[in-house]
């Protein structure tokens, strides 16, 4: 009873983690229409980050709140230059879409290894709330609850935004319909790269996050990208409410592998998705 | 392509496979360069730039006209260089090259039928999990049920494997030609055209995408298992690298996608370069690869052999090609100057790196790009 | 004799019915005119006859045999040939290639010089012979809306599905494409239509099925049609 406690809170811890991740990942896609499989990375960069700063004696909620800029700023420049140039380039949408896949993996080259340059590749971590309570006889860091709360409130706030917020309006219009959302006045170039920002803070929140409870090393981030993409495709691509269902699914599968057999749990995901495309090909929320 | 099938060229289409085969052929003769037992270093460099050829063009076969990104080569090559560690002892060399090649066709069979149905960034993403579930799933597997982490594989001559290369390079390479031309050639660039219209005037296009891929996957099984003999000790980690399945993708863009002789170019140019950095600048190398890889898609995208091919004038070509060798003489000589200030870097670096950015900055001022917003 | 009839033909996407429960039938031989207001289910109605959309129910039997459930390829080689509305071509070949297409693939075990004779022949047919070296990019409109239907009619159909061939052409190409539309009935292929040119529809076709909202509302002849009491209130109330 109380392992079945247990793998549920985890399950909720992860799925709350994988839901962040996953809602950045579909927004960069469905309305930008570039799959980042760089996304990782810059859950990896913000985790490094705050490490950094909580090794300068900055308060790891302070470091989530300072890494939000910078990793918009980063997510925004990268879709003004180089994806911009790449649109230009490409001489259809599909092209388009396919070359700038592959141009996130030729990033996810260079942030990982430019912060393995900079930081190594051995874990580190700090300490952070590490008291625990008891759950029902669940034993639980605090650290891990703070984290769920705020991975809710996030993922909640960000759907707040989509659906209630005149920028948040425009963006769910663009990526229904690109060219009408154009012609009404709205500046579709614009719209993507903060799309692309805010998904890279949505990455970033997580890292941080990620960090508050576990250690953190710079070849973490391929690991969270692919749990992202899978997510996703359970989901449906581009749909949001499908990518936070799809992160709550692959939380309760990894917490259960979690307990049976960890090193399993990736191909559990692998094995999940193909039945799921065999029977749904559009994932579960999508249309 | 269009009337390439009439009479009059019927000839002509055999002159380009018979140079090929020739080219191959007087290649053997580099095995007299050493023994057996001593590979000279021009054998050792060939069994990557030829294991390199395999991979760039197979990939190309398939995703280059269909437009389906697939990611698994690492997945194959991994499988391949299994084979190899289980049966290298008692199995000879180029049996060990059909099965691996035999059951990477299988399962890229099982992969392509459930996700080559679907829209292409599916398929990239699944063939891109090939590689992660089989490095995870056999990782695991050795460390529970054989409490062992790596295998060591039984190690055939160089000159051997070079040999076997060969044979498979020829293979691909005479593949690659003749799909081009053939029907089922003109059904893929189909499918990578407009897949809509291809499926509507007939053509079978999850088959067409199915025996595509599968068929590719042989080869890049078949060069996982040769390659194999050469790497004395394997992990999963290692045989399921990822930067192999994106290797062939940066050879093929780079080159330029769809090409015959884009993929060659390619895996030469970066197999060079690829030994030359990580023996000096290992630190390096995966930097420059990301930054590479980078540039090429964005402001090559018709890859070497394709932008050239598109200008009109033959005195651009020609300008081009100069202004790319003078580039490299530069590069060659910068070399020079570094190592008489004591930095030592591989010959071939920066002749190389120079070349790809005199190349990729003046065929852009060449082209004055005119190019329309895509989305 | 029917070469096409379909019963309870119907596709929703989410709530949305799209097509419902159409029952329909064509006569070999006929040009049958698809009409009805914008998103009536016209187009949609199309992708279910050509299999690129699969069907929620109804069955559909071409010349007898059930064709409903195939892929569209399998559609194609029964001989069904289609255009699309906004043109689907294959931007990298010239218009030569893009028939070749059409002739290579329309008929299993076709070889290369009976595609290459098949496709001087339908470029002769619908007058692109002086295009056929062009890449598709670089050809007039109303010469991308033959092109549509030299590759369609390249795989030697029996049934022809025409999607707005029409829409955009000046009024001497719609009478050009008239004209090539009762060509291609007298050299013995079934033609079904979409069109928004009424002109066009009430002139050449036989009879005229008018879909709204997915449901048929009314079938006849084009005399009936443009009579009928239902159909003018659709079209007047509409506009």
């Amino acid at each position: 009873m109380i392992t079945v406690l247990n793998i549920i809170i985890t399950g909720l811890i992860m799925g709350g983690i994988y839901a962040l991740i996953s809602m950045g990942l579909s927004l960069q896609y469905g309305v930008a229409k570039i799959l980042n499989v760089s996304h990782g990375e810059f859950i990896m960069i913000a985790a490094m980050l705050t490490w950094v700063f909580v090794g300068l004696g900055i308060h790891p909620l302070l470091a989530l709140v300072l890494c939000c800029p910078f990793t918009f700023c980063v997510g925004f420049l990268l879709h003004i230059t180089i994806f911009r140039w790449l649109n230009i380039n490409s001489g259809t949408a599909a092209a388009y879409e396919s070359n700038a896949m592959l141009l996130c993996f030729g990033l996810y080259f260079i942030f990982s290894n430019i912060a393995m340059q900079i930081w190594g590749s051995n874990p580190v971590g700090f300490q952070f709330m590490e008291k625990s309570v008891n759950l029902g006889g669940a034993i639980i860091a605090v650290n891990k609850i703070i984290v769920l709360i705020i991975a809710l409130a996030v993922s909640i706030l960000f759907y707040l935004f989509l659906s209630h917020s005149r920028l948040g309006k425009s963006i769910r219009a663009a990526s229904q319909d690109p060219v009408a959302a154009g012609m009404l006045g709205m500046n579709i170039k614009k719209i993507m790269a903060i799309c692309f920002g805010i998904g890279a803070v949505l990455a970033g929140i997580a890292g941080t996050l990620i960090s508050m409870y576990s250690q953190v090393n710079t070849g973490m981030g391929m690991g969270y990208t692919m749990i992202a993409l899978i997510v996703v495709v359970l989901g449906g691509m581009g749909s949001i409410p499908g990518s936070m269902i799809g992160g709550m699914i692959l939380g309760f599968v990894g917490s259960i592998f979690g307990y049976i057999e960890p090193s399993l749990s990736m191909v559990a995901y692998y094995l999940i998705i193909l039945v799921l495309l065999l029977v749904k090909p559009k994932g579960l929320m999508g249309r | 392509m269009n009337r390439s099938n009439g009479g009059g060229s019927r000839i002509g289409q055999y002159i380009i496979p018979i140079i090929i085969i020739a080219v191959l052929f007087g290649l053997s003769f580099l095995t007299r360069t050493g023994t057996s037992m001593r590979p000279s270093y021009i054998v050792v460099l060939f069994v990557s730039i030829l294991n390199y050829i395999v991979l760039a063009v197979s990939w190309n076969i398939f995703s280059g006209p269909s437009g389906y990104i697939a990611l698994s080569t690492a997945a194959f090559f991994g499988l391949g260089i299994y084979v190899s560690a289980l049966f290298g002892e008692s199995l000879p060399l180029p049996v060990l090259m059909i099965l691996a090649g035999a059951i990477s066709f299988v399962i890229a069979a099982i992969i392509g039928v459930i996700t080559l149905r679907l829209r292409g960034v599916y398929f990239t993403i699944f063939t891109f999990g090939l590689v992660l579930l089989l490095q995870y799933l056999i990782l695991w597997y050795e460390v529970k049920f054989n409490n062992l982490r790596g295998r060591t594989v039984a190690s055939v001559p160089y000159n051997t494997v070079f040999l076997s290369l060969l044979v498979l390079v020829g293979i691909v390479l005479l593949a690659a030609y003749f799909v081009r031309k053939s029907r089922f050639g003109m059904a893929l660039s189909g499918i990578g055209e407009c897949e809509d219209a291809a499926a509507h005037v007939g053509v079978n296009t999850t088959m067409v995408k199915v025996i595509a891929f599968a068929a590719t996957s042989f080869a890049i099984g078949a060069a996982g298992a040769a390659k194999a003999t050469t790497m004395i000790y394997i992990d999963p980690p290692i045989a399921f690298n990822v930067m192999m399945s994106f290797m062939p993708v940066l050879m093929v863009i780079f080159g330029g996608a769809g090409t015959f002789l884009g993929p060659i170019i390619g895996a030469i140019a970066f197999t060079i370069l690829q030994e030359q950095l990580t023996t000096k600048w290992p630190k390096w190398y995966m930097i420059i690869f990301g930054t590479v890889m980078i540039i090429s898609i964005v402001f090559l995208p018709k890859g070497l052999v394709g932008t050239i091919g598109e200008m009109k004038s033959m005195q651009k070509k020609i300008a081009l090609l100069g202004i790319t060798a003078g580039f490299m003489l530069i590069g060659f000589g910068f070399t020079q100057i570094l190592e008489a200030a004591g930095v030592s870097i591989g010959g071939l670096v920066f002749p190389l790196l120079f070349g790809i950015a005199g190349f990729v900055i003046f065929a852009n001022v060449f082209k004055r790009h005119k190019g329309k917003e895509a989305a | 004799m029917k070469i096409l009839e379909g019963k309870g033909v119907s596709k929703s996407f989410g709530g949305l019915k799209a097509v419902s429960d159409v029952e329909f039938y064509v006569e070999e031989g006929e040009i049958l005119g698809l009409i009805g207001p914008n998103g009536a289910g016209k187009t949609t109605f199309f992708n279910l006859l050509s299999g690129a959309l699969p069907m929620d129910s109804g069955t559909v039997l071409f010349g007898g045999q059930k064709i409903s459930g195939l892929k569209p390829n399998q559609i194609c080689r029964a001989g069904m040939g289609r255009t699309f509305q906004a043109a689907k071509n294959f931007p990298g070949m010239a218009v030569y290639g893009n028939v070749m297409m059409g002739a290579l693939f329309g008929k299993p075990g076709r070889s290369a010089s009976e595609a290459e004779q098949i496709t001087d022949e339908v470029l002769d047919f619908v007058g692109l012979t002086e295009y056929k070296d062009k890449m598709v990019t670089d050809i007039p409109l109303s010469a991308q809306k033959q092109l549509e239907v030299a590759r369609a009619l390249a795989t030697r159909p029996k049934l022809l599905l025409l999607d707005e061939v029409m829409a955009g052409l000046n009024p001497t190409e719609v009478e050009d494409a008239m004209k090539l539309i009762l060509r291609i009935r007298d050299s013995g292929i079934t033609v079904i239509m979409i069109e928004h040119v009424m002109r066009a529809i009430m002139t050449i076709c036989d009879r005229i099925l008018v879909l709204h909202h997915g449901a048929k509302i009314a079938e006849g002849t084009p005399q009936e049609i443009s009579t009928s009491k239902t159909v003018i209130e659709i079209y007047l109330g509409e506009s």
